[in-house]
């Protein structure tokens, strides 16, 4: 076992240090690690090579052919575990189906739980501890501001990236109408009926930008913010693919020119234009950023906990985490990995995300999305 | 009677009462315990949210249950007092649309109904009635056939208008039928689940979707709890109030034993009949319409690409929506299967138990009447918040979703089989014992001939439960495992059209599954005079 965990480490290492072009070295590296499979030794019960694993993720993660997928697959090339996904629907669908869950979890490891909900994942009993062998030995060196958000090392940070207000830029030239700059501007009558947005109960961006609002107008004035928002006519549907996919008028061919999405949207929007294009035609109304980390974690009661925490520690690795930029859109918190051009050319970091502190949400999240749904939907 | 010895009942009797202590009885202690302790109780009592879902869930269906009783009567009347050409395919119809699962009648209003009105409150309230009239039409028609017409004779003949005759004579006699038919849709529209969650606005609760909400969305198991025990306590008045007043305003009639239709007279009568019965299948059937045809719609003109590509959720290259229609229907058959084939087993011995242990049978029967009288949605928190630490620790056992299934179910078995076994004449087990059949023996050829035709009814109906079940399935089924109602709920809730399309597709499918176990009931069941 323990042969496995070095030879792992030792590929995300030098990973890290050789940036790219290094997925064959982590091939050539796993003989040593499927050698045990072949041993008979009864004692070796925990040998996890020959088990399959199942991935839990929310509904934007790709189930198949992406670069994504294929990391995975040299994930079990170099292992022998056999990885499952299972979509669980949009993060807040996931966490509420893993809390009911937990103990009895629908899978192993499970991808994706944000900063604005980890707190209530660890409080549920959700993850079983456990930090990524890379980040604990220090070979991978992630911001202590993201490994910090778990001091108890429930679960692995595995990327970051801001909640950000999109808007469809050529939607807004063609009427001649300047996007809206700040969170003031989004209940301004002339963006009546413009934005859509997710429900926090059911969404993690949907949730991050409730706090950027709570953010921005305090404890006692963001009633009043939403109250404003429902009458301009923001239109809420359940999911981050929902929003972007189906109603935002870029992306979706929707009627809504602004949604709520990331601020590396626009990235995406140049690598999968067709036809080729070298500019965004998305922008980011930087001022509605809300800081959101992602986590990874085993999944407590899992039958196969020493498969699942290799799987943990493989995805902090250089070689998952380089896909993960162009498939997933957020940035890797592998901070060895180099960054696609068009990332850095047109994903918005702003320099000062709104965040919130992690105890706060905690003891608050319940009753916010309690009066949200009052408000909004109510 | 069929004396068969005491232990050997007991062994029957075992089982069933078993599975009912364990599946249901200690998941509702549970609830209860959970309710009571802690701070839910004060806190969700003193949410003001709390009382505007009562208010809403108790308006909601106030309204709906009046427009039905109102809508239904006339149709009530007609297939009551005249014969006429479509007379059973009418009622037949109604019985259908009112045993089709939830989910799909939400569905068919989605899709029949104009943009502008989905999501509304209307909406739901005209789903409500649809799935109801067959309650008015064959709760109140079976007790209008059989009344007398001479009173309404001679207040005609003395010169009362019509209006006045149905008013004064009419309406007081068949009153206890409306009190009746009243408080079935109360309970069925007070407890409306599946119909709001489809085609309500996501702020648009009742007490049930609330329940669902705090428990699967915000965690507040304590809350759900306290929710589920208020809305048990309203139902429970409303029961109360309503046996009070169907013995206040019934009087002795005399009942004709042999129901009196006649053909319409004049050509007014005979409009007036058409204008009825046809309004009454026009509502059954508009929707249902609308659900095929919106099946084939797609934002490019007709087509049939919804139905040959099923399964293709895809929004983008490599992600799709976290359901897959075409296994959704492998998971509902397969529950299915398991479902009835449990439903059988325990309502088949049981049936036996109840008619062989005499009194102690009632007390058998009528706890297994229980979980019917409980909701899908607190029966489902039940299972949920219970079966999830050791000693039972089942909640990723494949078999729970069946079961709870068959919870539900078992209560239209053992009332097919009862009846069927309590009408088997006594006198042919006593003849078998005097020609010196030994108990058991005499027993199991007198009785046990009579039973595989109301197992066969219970089964289709135990089958068609399980297909629509959603109250239950919502807390119970996990990813990768939606049946048909969950499917439908997740595809249908999504605003892209291709996904909405496969939805209507699951839907249809799901009402025509339906529809063709309901006609083998009826066919049973008219044969089942027939000797075995």
């Amino acid at each position: 076992m323990t042969v496995v965990v070095v030879t792992l480490a030792a590929c995300a290492s030098d990973g890290s240090d050789s940036g790219s072009g290094t997925t064959d070295e982590v091939a050539v590296g796993d003989p040593p690690a499927v050698a045990p499979t072949d041993s008979t030794d009864p004692a070796d019960t925990a040998d996890p090579s020959g088990d399959t694993i199942t991935l839990v993720v929310y509904d934007s993660f790709p189930e198949a052919d992406t670069s994504l997928n294929d990391a995975l697959a040299s994930f079990t090339e170099q292992t022998g575990i056999g990885v499952d996904i299972l979509v669980a629907g949009d993060t807040g669908t996931m966490l509420s189906k893993a809390s009911l869950t937990a103990g009895n979890p629908e899978g192993d490891v499970m991808w994706g739980i944000d900063n604005t909900l980890v707190s209530r994942a660890i409080a549920d009993g959700v993850f079983e501890p456990h930090v990524a062998t890379g980040i604990t030995d220090g070979s991978i060196p992630v911001p202590e501001e993201f490994t910090a958000l778990t001091p108890n090392g429930e679960a692995t940070p595995v990327d970051y990236g801001d909640v950000c207000v999109n808007y469809d830029i050529g939607w807004f030239a063609e009427r001649d109408l300047d996007p809206p700059s700040t969170l003031a501007d989004l209940i301004d009558p002339a963006y009546a009926g413009m934005l859509v947005v997710q429900n926090p109960a059911t969404s993690s961006p949907g949730l991050a930008f409730l706090l950027a609002t709570i953010h921005e107008y305090g404890l006692e004035g963001w009633q009043d913010y939403w109250r404003a928002l429902g009458e301009n006519g923001v239109e809420v549907v359940e999911g981050w693919t929902e929003a972007y996919y189906e109603r935002f008028s870029w992306a979706g061919g929707g009627p809504t020119p602004m949604v709520v999405s990331y601020g590396s949207s626009p990235p995406a929007e140049v690598i999968f234009a067709d036809p080729p294009r070298d500019d965004a035609p998305t922008g980011v109304v930087e001022d509605t950023c809300f800081r959101q980390v992602e986590f990874a974690g085993v999944l407590r009661g899992t039958d196969s906990p020493e498969a699942a925490r290799l799987l943990v520690d493989f995805l902090i690795g250089d070689e998952f985490q380089r896909e993960v930029p162009l498939n997933l859109f957020v940035y890797p918190s592998n901070p060895a990995v180099t960054l696609p051009q068009e990332f850095v050319d047109f994903a918005v970091i702003p320099d000062q995300p709104r965040t919130l502190d992690p105890a706060v949400i905690d003891a608050n999240r319940s009753t916010w999305i309690d009066e949200w749904t009052e408000l909004v939907l109510g | 009677m069929n004396r068969l010895p005491r232990r050997l009942i007991a062994a029957l009797a075992i089982g069933p009462v078993a599975a009912l202590v364990v599946f249901y009885a200690w998941p509702f202690g549970t609830l209860l315990a959970e309710a009571v302790t802690g701070q839910a109780l004060s806190e969700t009592l003193r949410r003001s949210q709390t009382w505007d879902v009562v208010w809403f869930t108790l308006w909601q269906a106030v309204v709906s249950t009046i427009v039905t009783i109102c809508v239904g009567l006339l149709p009530a009347y007609v297939v009551a007092r005249f014969e006429f050409r479509g007379r059973s395919v009418l009622i037949g119809l109604l019985t259908a649309t009112f045993v089709l699962p939830t989910v799909v009648m939400g569905a068919a209003f989605l899709a029949l109904l104009p943009d502008s009105l989905d999501r509304t409150v209307w909406a739901v309230i005209g789903a409500h009635v649809a799935f109801n009239l067959a309650v008015v039409v064959r709760v109140v028609g079976a007790l209008w056939e059989h009344l007398p017409t001479d009173m309404e004779h001679a207040a005609a003949t003395l010169g009362a208008s019509r209006w006045r005759v149905f008013t004064q004579i009419s309406l007081p006699l068949i009153r206890p039928a409306i009190t009746a038919a009243a408080t079935i849709v109360f309970l069925f529209t007070f407890t409306s689940f599946g119909v709001i969650r489809i085609l309500a606005a996501p702020g648009t609760r009742t007490i049930e979707v609330e329940v669902w909400r705090r428990a699967t969305q915000l965690g507040d198991i304590g809350g759900a709890a306290v929710l589920a025990l208020l809305q048990l306590a309203v139902l429970a008045v409303a029961l109360v109030w309503s046996t009070l007043a169907q013995r206040r305003h019934s009087r002795a009639l005399a009942l004709r034993p042999e129901a009196v239709r006649r053909r319409a007279r004049s050509r007014g009568e005979r409009a007036f009949v058409a204008v009825a019965a046809g309004g009454a299948a026009l509502v059954a059937l508009v929707p249902l319409s609308a659900l095929v045809v919106r099946s084939f719609s797609t934002p490019s003109g007709w087509s049939t690409s919804a139905w040959t590509q099923l399964g293709r959720t895809e929004v983008r290259p490599g992600i799709r929506v976290g359901v897959d229609p075409v296994d959704a229907i492998a998971n509902s058959l397969s529950t299915m299967a398991w479902a009835t084939l449990f439903a059988v087993v325990i309502g088949g011995v049981a049936s036996l138990a109840i008619t062989a242990a005499q009194r102690h049978g009632r007390l058998i029967d009528g706890g297994l009447m229980l979980p019917l009288g409980t909701s899908a949605v607190t029966i489902g928190l039940g299972m949920l918040i219970t079966f999830d630490a050791p000693p039972a620790d089942w909640r990723a056992s494949w078999w729970l979703v069946p079961v709870g299934h068959a919870l539900v179910a078992v209560p239209f078995v053992v009332r097919t089989c009862v009846g069927v076994l309590r009408s088997v004449d006594p006198e042919m087990t006593a003849a078998a014992a005097t020609l010196g059949a030994a108990p058991v023996r005499a027993w199991r050829s007198t009785v046990v001939p009579y039973l595989w035709r109301p197992l066969g009814v219970g089964a289709a109906l135990a089958a068609a439960i399980s297909l629509g079940e959603f109250g239950a399935t919502s807390f119970l089924s996990r990813s990768g495992g939606e049946t048909l109602p969950i499917a439908i709920e997740q595809l249908l809730g999504r605003t892209g059209t291709t996904l909405q399309a496969q939805g209507y597709v699951l839907a249809t499918l799901l009402a025509v599954t339906t529809v063709v176990l309901v006609i083998v009931v009826e066919q049973l069941q008219a044969g089942r005079r027939v000797e075995p």
